[in-house]
């Protein structure tokens, strides 16, 4: 950051009629990170498994559903398939390929649904207090009493297994964390003196809530449920593993983990392939998470 | 009080007589241990049956220790702490009455700069948008208030085109006050309560700081509530000064009156207190000795009693009230309130008569 040097050049009477330096707070948060090679690289995985998933039915060389008695569990390497087959015969790549689709979905449409449900409610819990707080934030204690895995496996048992019920589960799941992130950040700040500073100028708490409140919080709350992408995709892995989430014969990575399973003694190479994708994917989200958070962490 | 023929006598009398704000037995007390489960049981008395007028165009000081109510009286007085009793009139109209003025506008009128110059200004905003925020909040169009925030920029002496942009870690402490100063300018107010507004700054900042202060009071046609520990200060900036302690006003008057001829004990040791310019002349023993007592249970009758070298006996049983003792000058103790029982005021001699 060298842009207060030359604004003090200019303060100190040279001839520099403008200086207009300063941006906004998301625009600089945005320029740090993109000058940090591993959020690029890291981004640009992501970006391409997304674009892969949605491309999934021009770029796959297979039908997904389509078996073949002959070639089971092909090696890698096979002359008609790439990244070998499955315990049915079909076509990994292909399968990988879709269960892109589904994984992602799971990966972030949860973490995106709680973020902003558990960040509304921590925000308001947080700017009202008194009593609101304790109504909402005791609630949502109730949550931490159970381990996450072991929530998300209950409450989808009792939906039963299925793409809806899975986002309904995963991000009941999330929830609570979210809130909490939220509420306490917001109760940072509704004390600062800015605050009672714009409350002194007749604002209403909803645009206070938008003018200070909101701009101080989200940051925080983007950090924490950037680093719980991985978590969710595991998770819904996990549930689909079990039998809880997507119901074969759909393609999905923790699905395809779960039934290749037998198959580890046989063909490793091909029972590993969906995990590897997995681990790649949570990965990436996890060292975009850091990124941000890095770059966000601004001397303020 | 009743609000209502209150009211209507201010309106007649209307003018130049009539105080600006004037508070009325104002009082503030936090509950103590309070929660769920316990009820509250005792009350820290912020601010305790306060009463003051502040006149249009004159700066009111008010001094005191920490803790003795001076930024709750403020706070109250702008509403950010609703008073447990008591009125604030503005220009004679009971603030938050149905037929007075409704605390959003109270707010137009009246406005606040406080201490902690970067705890008040919001890390994510710019200077513009931090300056802006008020008016738009007010319903007052972008491109108006934007206008109106480069104006008041320029008249606290920080040029838009170099400011209005920045964040308040990327400038220094005497011009996050500036800024402060033009946020709550703003909306053009017609008092202001500077709440230790310098203390924080450097002195040869704080001495910018408050001739820019004195500078807008003029220009602008202000009046200051200036509230303030350190008594240089608050004697070099104001027309009128009321001390306070433990959540009493103590001692209202003139400036010149209260530094040189100061009635009450508690405000002849504060003054006492001060360096003198002369090292020959420091200060020997401490003017007042001890620390406050307690507010949640301040003792019976004078508060200042079990730290005044007067106490009497009258002074444990009865609370003394202001009382006019030289014209405008106005003191609660019973050594300056005739017939009150109490042998008169000793001899002192920390501070020079005169």
């Amino acid at each position: 950051m060298n842009t207060p040097t030359s604004t003090q050049a200019a303060a100190s009477g040279s001839d520099i009629p403008r200086a207009r330096i300063s941006r906004s707070f998301w625009h600089s948060v945005a320029r740090r990170l993109s000058r940090d090679p591993v959020t690029i690289a890291c981004t640009t995985v992501l970006l391409v498994i997304a674009l892969v998933a949605v491309f999934a039915p021009v770029i796959a060389p297979y039908d997904p559903y389509k078996t073949s008695i002959l070639v089971r569990l092909a090696p890698m390497g096979h002359p008609d398939h790439l990244l070998g087959t499955d315990e049915l015969g079909r076509d990994l790549l292909t399968r990988l390929i879709y269960g892109a689709r589904t994984s992602l979905f799971m990966g972030f449409a949860p973490i995106l649904l709680a973020t902003l449900i558990g960040g509304t409610l921590g925000i308001v819990a947080g700017y009202a207090g008194g009593a609101t707080n304790m109504i909402i934030m005791r609630t949502i204690d109730v949550f931490y009493a159970f381990p996450s895995v072991l929530l998300a496996v209950a409450i989808s048992g009792v939906l039963g297994a299925g793409i809806f019920n899975s986002l309904v589960s995963l991000t009941l799941v999330f929830i609570p964390s979210l809130a909490r992130v939220g509420e306490s950040v917001t109760t940072q700040v509704r004390n600062q003196d800015f605050v009672v500073a714009a409350r002194a100028t007749g604002a209403s708490d909803w645009q206070i809530i938008r003018g200070h409140v909101l701009s101080n919080v989200v940051g925080p709350v983007m950090i924490y449920a950037s680093s719980l992408v991985s978590v969710a995709i595991v998770l819904a892995s996990g549930l689909s593993f079990l039998g809880l989430g997507i119901v074969p014969p759909e393609a999905e990575w923790g699905s395809m983990l779960s039934t290749l399973r037998p198959a580890i003694y046989i063909a490793p190479m091909n029972a590993i392939l969906p995990g590897i994708m997995i681990f790649v994917t949570s990965m990436c989200a996890n060292l975009i998470s850091d990124g941000l958070r890095t770059a966000m962490d601004v001397k303020v | 009080m009743n609000a209502t023929t209150g009211n209507t006598e201010a309106d007649r009398k209307a003018g130049l007589e009539q105080p600006i704000l004037a508070a009325e037995n104002l009082k503030k007390y936090f509950p103590l241990g309070g929660s769920f489960f316990r009820s509250q049981t005792a009350y820290v008395k912020g601010v305790d049956d306060v009463s003051f007028d502040v006149r249009k165009g004159e700066t009111l000081g008010i001094v005191g220790e920490s803790g003795c109510g001076k930024s709750t009286t403020a706070r109250v007085l702008i509403r950010l702490l609703t008073p447990d009793s008591g009125v604030v009139r503005i220009n004679g109209k009971v603030v938050g009455a149905p037929d007075g003025i409704s605390v959003r506008d109270m707010r137009r009128r009246v406005q606040m700069v406080f201490q902690d110059s970067y705890a008040s200004l919001n890390p994510r905003l710019t200077i513009e948008d931090s300056v802006t925020f008020g008016l738009r909040a007010n319903g007052v169009p972008k491109k108006a208030a934007l206008e109106k925030a480069h104006e008041i920029l320029g008249l606290v002496g920080l040029e838009p085109d170099l400011f209005a942009q920045r964040y308040s870690h990327e400038i220094s402490g005497g011009q996050r006050q500036r800024v402060n100063i033009a946020r709550a300018l703003a909306l053009s107010p017609e008092v202001v309560i500077l709440d230790e507004a310098v203390s924080a700054l450097d002195k040869s900042v704080e001495a910018q700081v408050l001739n820019l202060l004195q500078d807008l009071k003029q220009s602008l046609d202000l009046t200051y509530v200036f509230i303030s520990h350190d008594l240089n200060v608050v004697q070099y900036v104001s027309d009128r000064v009321m001390v306070m302690y433990l959540g009493k006003s103590i001692e209202i008057g003139p400036v010149e009156d209260i530094y040189a001829r100061p009635l009450h004990p508690y405000t002849r040791g504060l003054l006492a207190s001060r360096l003198p310019m002369d090292p020959r002349r420091r200060v020997q023993s401490a003017p007042v000795t001890g620390d406050p007592p307690n507010p949640v249970n301040p003792p019976s009758g004078c508060r200042f009693r079990t730290r005044c070298a007067w106490a009497e006996h009258v002074c444990a049983q009865r609370e003394p009230q202001l009382t006019e003792a030289r014209g405008a000058h106005r003191v609660a103790c019973h050594a300056h309130i005739p017939g009150s029982g109490h042998s008169g005021p000793a001899k002192w001699e920390g501070v020079d008569a005169d």
